[in-house]
């Protein structure tokens, strides 16, 4: 068929006259571009460069971690939780042993407590240093990445030393942690915080009167509060719209309402905003963790509930009790009361929620999890439409999601 | 008005434990709950959409709203049983868009059909996928299993 059969095939007369600019035209972003930070389709439909409509597609990471949930033990639920938002795999193990720990109404020790908010802090620096070293790549900022990943190789090595795993780490078990803080933690991450705050002002010293940074970045991708609200975005692009929300305030668990800090926020409401206030969130992160190191409590770090919680090894060899509960929790796991929770964290993306549904056996009939990034994708179409194609870049990178957590 | 107060009028049953409210509502109530739950009560956020599959007890699925006030600091979750032989209530996108994507979750997942939907089509399985994965009765290793 010659060119000008297919085009007066698909063009009515009138769109066929018209210059070729004016025609509308379909443009598939992803499921492979690097700058959708995984696997998100976008169809874009654009006059010029202008975009008319953004139809998002999703669903190429589903791995039905849901399902699967339904058929494992409690206990065996966290290591899943690691791989659902894979650039926060702590702050998922947290929510997920809450939610747990809420139906079996378990009463978890402070020293398990503050360690659990001290390395969700070091996760949500873990997080936004991935997110601002690959952002700023996107806009074209060669270099902040690999200052970004000098902190977080270091971050991982902390997780590595405390778990024995870099990234799925199921550190945080049901009634506390799964090992025993490893010796010399303590320093190492001293050494890792001290030296922290000044590695932001390097960061900052890039980008934040980087005028080409600026250029790209202000005045892009602005939300208003009330849209935000309304199609379900939470954490740093709300607060960057002026809306104090974060649960570690609001709705205080794990402890955090004993620790001093501030939740930054802008009003602007577009991508520099929401750097700012990441960046913001990092420092604010670091005296989270500074006050845990200080403060840590003594004491054990699992809950004493033998029923839920693996005995200690030397235990286990020595005492027949040991033994016994240990072989049963292994075999066939601990039952839960029934019931049903909705247990809401701050993950460095907003707000992560998992629903338990126990019917009183080992195994949950029923969890959802609420990932913040399947409510923020959600209002991309909004932030887009009517701006041009570069900057659906840079839109596309301050929202910050992982494609893991938006499938599930 | 209190939560409690706003609540007599739509409840079918309340139950408070574990320090959250659950409270079930009539399906043919539900948009009208939410419009005054988001508008006189300042429930300014839907949270999460999804269901319960309580197979092969009837009324089949549970579908659960989780609602957030911000101004009030109060959550509070609804939830309308369906039956299973005709799974259909009405959608909460005209009370809140985000309900659009949590809406189209439960579609795919749980075939629970959602009227007066702007766009109910899958959303994170295949567009020719057969079934629904989160029923109970659907096989954990497919349907081909």
């Amino acid at each position: 068929m010659s060119e000008q059969e297919n085009s007066s095939a698909v063009l009515t007369p009138s769109e066929a006259d018209a210059p070729p600019a004016r025609r509308k035209m379909t443009l598939n972003m992803g499921p492979q571009h690097p700058s959708t930070h995984g696997v998100l389709r976008l169809v874009l439909e654009l006059d010029g460069e202008t975009i008319l409509s953004a139809t998002p597609d999703i669903g190429y990471l589903h791995t039905g971690i849901e399902k699967e949930f339904e058929e494992k033990l409690y206990q065996q639920g966290v290591t899943l939780t690691d791989r659902i938002d894979y650039l926060a795999p702590l702050s998922n193990n947290l929510c997920y042993c809450l939610a747990a720990e809420k139906l079996l109404e378990l009463e978890i020790p402070p020293k398990a407590q503050w360690m659990r908010v001290m390395l969700t802090e070091l996760t949500r620096l873990n997080s936004h240093l991935v997110w601002l070293g690959t952002h700023a790549i996107d806009i074209g900022a060669m270099s902040v990445f690999l200052y970004c990943f000098r902190e977080r190789e270091e971050i991982l090595r902390i997780f590595e030393m405390f778990s024995g795993q870099r990234m799925m780490t199921s550190y945080f078990r049901i009634g506390g942690l799964a090992l025993a803080p490893p010796r010399g933690w303590r320093e190492r991450v001293k050494k890792f915080i001290d030296v922290f705050p000044s590695r932001v002002d390097e960061y900052e010293n890039l980008l934040t009167n980087n005028q080409i940074f600026m250029g790209r970045t202000q005045g892009v991708g602005y939300m208003s509060l009330e849209d935000m609200l309304d199609l379900g975005i939470t954490g740093p692009m709300l607060r960057a719209a002026g809306l104090a929300l974060d649960a570690r305030k609001q709705e205080p668990y794990s402890g955090y309402e004993k620790f001093d800090f501030t939740i930054p926020t802008r009003t602007e409401s577009d991508v520099f905003a929401r750097y700012q206030v990441r960046v913001e969130e990092m420092r604010q992160s670091a005296r989270i963790v500074n006050q845990a190191l200080e403060g840590m409590p003594e004491g054990p770090h699992t809950a004493d509930a033998p029923k839920v919680v693996l005995p200690e090894r030397e235990k286990m060899k020595t005492q027949m009790e040991s033994l016994i509960y240990h072989f049963k929790i292994v075999t066939e796991g601990f039952r839960v009361p029934a019931g049903e929770v909705y247990q809401i964290i701050e993950s460095p993306r907003g707000e992560l929620g998992y629903y338990m549904v126990s019917d009183g056996t080992s195994k949950p009939y029923r969890v959802h999890i609420h990932g913040p990034s399947f409510g923020n994708l959600q209002g991309l179409p909004k932030m887009i439409e009517g701006s041009m194609i570069a900057d659906v870049i840079a839109s596309l990178g301050s929202m910050d999601f992982v494609l893991g957590d938006t499938d599930r | 008005m209190t939560l409690s107060e706003g609540l007599e009028l739509f409840a079918l049953s309340r139950s408070e434990r574990l320090g959250e409210l659950t409270v079930e509502i009539a399906p043919e109530k539900l948009v009208e709950t939410c419009h005054f739950l988001k508008h006189e009560l300042q429930f300014e956020r839907l949270s999460s959409v999804t269901a319960v599959d309580r197979y092969p007890s009837e009324p089949r699925f549970e579908v659960v709203y989780h609602l957030q006030s911000i101004a009030r600091k109060e959550r509070v979750r609804l939830k309308c049983l369906v039956r299973g032989d005709h799974p259909e209530i009405d959608s909460a996108t005209i009370v809140w868009r985000s309900a659009n994507w949590f809406e189209r979750e439960v579609f795919d997942m749980f075939g629970i059909h959602f009227r007066n939907h702007p766009d109910l089509r899958r959303i994170l399985m295949p567009d020719d996928w057969d079934g629904h994965p989160l029923r109970k009765d659907y096989p954990i290793a497919g349907p081909r299993a």
